[in-house]
């Protein structure tokens, strides 16, 4: 496993918002965890990238436990986050934001590198290049953050609601680009709520309620199964 | 008067308040960014200042240094004040309620002041303040211009272009940017935000310490309790430029050095205090913001 989290719990103050949690991410694959709004999905990935404390349990990446370790260290071990509702810097430009994403790299001619396949994926922010983050529109900014997080060359990115918010062409364009990141040897760990759309792309999956995994099995077979579209894909299953 | 003599006056006015208004831009800007990124008024940087002053007063009198290594000097000094403070008095509270900080703040200002009165210390007493070169004035069409503002000038332009530049085109200068508007993002970024923050009181702590030699050279006497109304001014010019922002620091200090100095030249010196403080409670009741502050809206 790339990626290993095993009983993890974690609380804010007294309110318990992951109870003993376990999942794992192999090389190359693509999984999702799925869940309604505040089942704990945006907790998992905090933990992981370190912004926020397990209470019990670890989190391992290629074999070390980085349960402890600084976000800035784990970053530089190639775990990138993008968080949910993709807080760009808007007082900094577009290059700016794309600069601070590779913050932990010293290779010039690979930051170069890194920005030019960026904009290849992204045409859009080439063009915003020395606009301020902060007057981007929504979908504009959610290229930003993903072209941020792939500024560090991360061997496994944490994508936290990455269609929240965008119209639904743009919602298939960004599934669309996680696809090809993935394909380009990114692992990747989804957290949605548009269940359907993250169970098309993904290999495996986890449903997340209240704090704890209640189902989990490959993408297609949740798909395919009655629960998960009673509660998460029909028309009655609208995440609340 | 006559309205030549009147111009000239007015002038020389000016050229006051530009001199003073540099030294309280250097102060203003260690406020600022400090406040920028960890939103605290660092109520101590008044006295950081004045520990800048008096490390020059020590290295011009007691080493014999020249002008240019008595400010560096007094600049390091300043800036090693300033980290430890950060590690040692603000750090530990970073995750405690905003008033704990800022009561700490005060805490560490009046220490600074009251420790370093001990005889053992500074001293209590007024130091005339030696200058390191010899002072010259040229007449300009009637106006004074002398050496020690060309110096306070060149001084402050060159510390704050160098500051422009370090923010806008070094990773550091930028992280610090990204720090102030989202400390959770930044670390996502692999940026080590104690570290920038640390970076951050280094920088403002050792402006500080040269308007502190630059002050003592243009008002030639130091003592521990200098940095208050200097600092309290500053702080003021901050506000008024909108804190947190770098360029409000500038325009708020040149706009507080005028309005002081005019109101001496033309009302009265008792006034000055008074003045300053008025516009404080001005800016807060009309804009609080400051002139270059937004309004608050954020884009959703
Ligand atoms: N900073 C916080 N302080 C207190 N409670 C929080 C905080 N963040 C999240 N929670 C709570 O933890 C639970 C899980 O939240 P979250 O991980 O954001 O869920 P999701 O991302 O699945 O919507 C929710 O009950 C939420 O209210
Ligand atoms: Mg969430």
């Amino acid at each position: 496993m790339l990626l290993e989290v095993k009983d993890l719990q974690v609380a804010y103050g007294a309110i318990s918002a992951v109870k003993g949690v376990s999942f794992g991410v192999d090389e190359g694959e693509i999984v999702t965890l799925i869940g309604a709004n505040g089942a704990g999905k945006s907790t998992i990935l905090k933990t992981i990238s370190g912004i926020v404390r397990a209470k019990a349990g670890s989190v391992l990446f290629a074999g070390a436990e980085i349960t402890q370790t600084a976000p800035h260290d784990v970053v530089k071990m190639g775990v990138c986050h993008v968080p949910e509702g993709r807080r760009i810097f808007a007082n900094l430009t577009v290059r700016e934001n794309l600069l601070m994403g590779a913050y932990t790299r010293s290779d010039g001619d690979a930051i170069k590198g890194n920005m030019e396949r960026v904009f290849q994926r992204f045409p859009r922010l080439k063009e915003r290049l020395s606009q301020p983050g902060g007057t981007l529109s929504g979908g504009e900014q959610q290229m930003l953050a993903m072209g941020r997080g792939l500024m560090a060359s991360p061997k496994i990115l944490l994508l936290d609601e990455p269609s929240m918010g965008l119209a639904p062409i743009l919602v298939q364009q960004i599934f669309d680009i996680i696809q090809e990141i993935n394909q380009s040897g990114t692992s990747i760990l989804l957290v949605e709520q548009n269940a359907n759309m993250a169970l098309s792309v993904a290999n495996r999956a986890y449903v997340l309620e209240t704090g704890t995994i209640s189902l989990s099995g490959p993408a297609a077979e949740l798909r395919a199964n009655a629960k998960v579209q009673e509660a998460y894909l029909g028309e009655a299953g609208a995440l609340a | 008067m006559d309205l030549n003599a009147q111009i000239v006056y007015f002038l020389q006015q000016v050229i006051n308040g530009i001199q003073l208004g540099s030294v309280y831009a250097l102060i203003a800007l260690g406020y600022t960014m400090v406040y920028g990124i960890v939103r605290l008024i660092n109520f101590a940087h008044g006295d950081v200042f004045m520990v800048g002053a008096f490390a020059g007063f020590f290295a011009v009198s007691v080493l014999g240094l020249s002008f240019l290594p008595a400010i560096i000097l007094a600049m390091i000094v300043s800036m090693v004040l300033g980290v430890t403070i950060e590690r040692l008095a603000y750090r530990p509270l970073r995750r405690a309620p905003k008033i704990a900080a800022l009561i700490t703040a005060i805490g560490v200002s009046i220490f600074l002041e009251y420790f370093t009165s001990l005889n053992f210390v500074f001293g209590p007493n007024y130091r005339t303040f030696p200058r390191p070169f010899e002072v010259t004035s040229w007449n300009i069409g009637g106006v004074a211009i002398s050496n020690i503002l060309v110096i306070i000038l060149g001084v402050s332009l060159f510390l704050v272009v160098a500051l422009q530049l370090f923010v806008t085109r070094t990773k550091v200068g930028i992280a610090m940017r990204a720090v102030s508007f989202d400390h959770d993002a930044a670390r996502l970024m692999g940026i080590n935000v104690d570290t920038v923050i640390s970076i951050t009181f280094a920088i403002g702590s050792a402006l500080a310490g040269a308007g502190g030699v630059l002050f003592a050279i243009a008002y030639p006497q130091v003592d521990p309790f200098m940095g208050i109304m200097p600092g309290l001014k500053a702080f003021v010019a901050a506000v008024l430029g909108g804190i947190g922002i770098i360029p409000g620091a500038l325009l708020g200090s040149l706009i507080m050095g005028q309005a002081e100095v005019l109101t001496t030249g033309y009302v009265s010196s008792t006034l000055r205090d008074l003045v300053a403080f008025g516009i404080l409670i001005i800016v807060l009741l009309v804009r609080p913001t400051g002139l270059l502050g937004k309004s608050g809206v954020e884009k959703v």
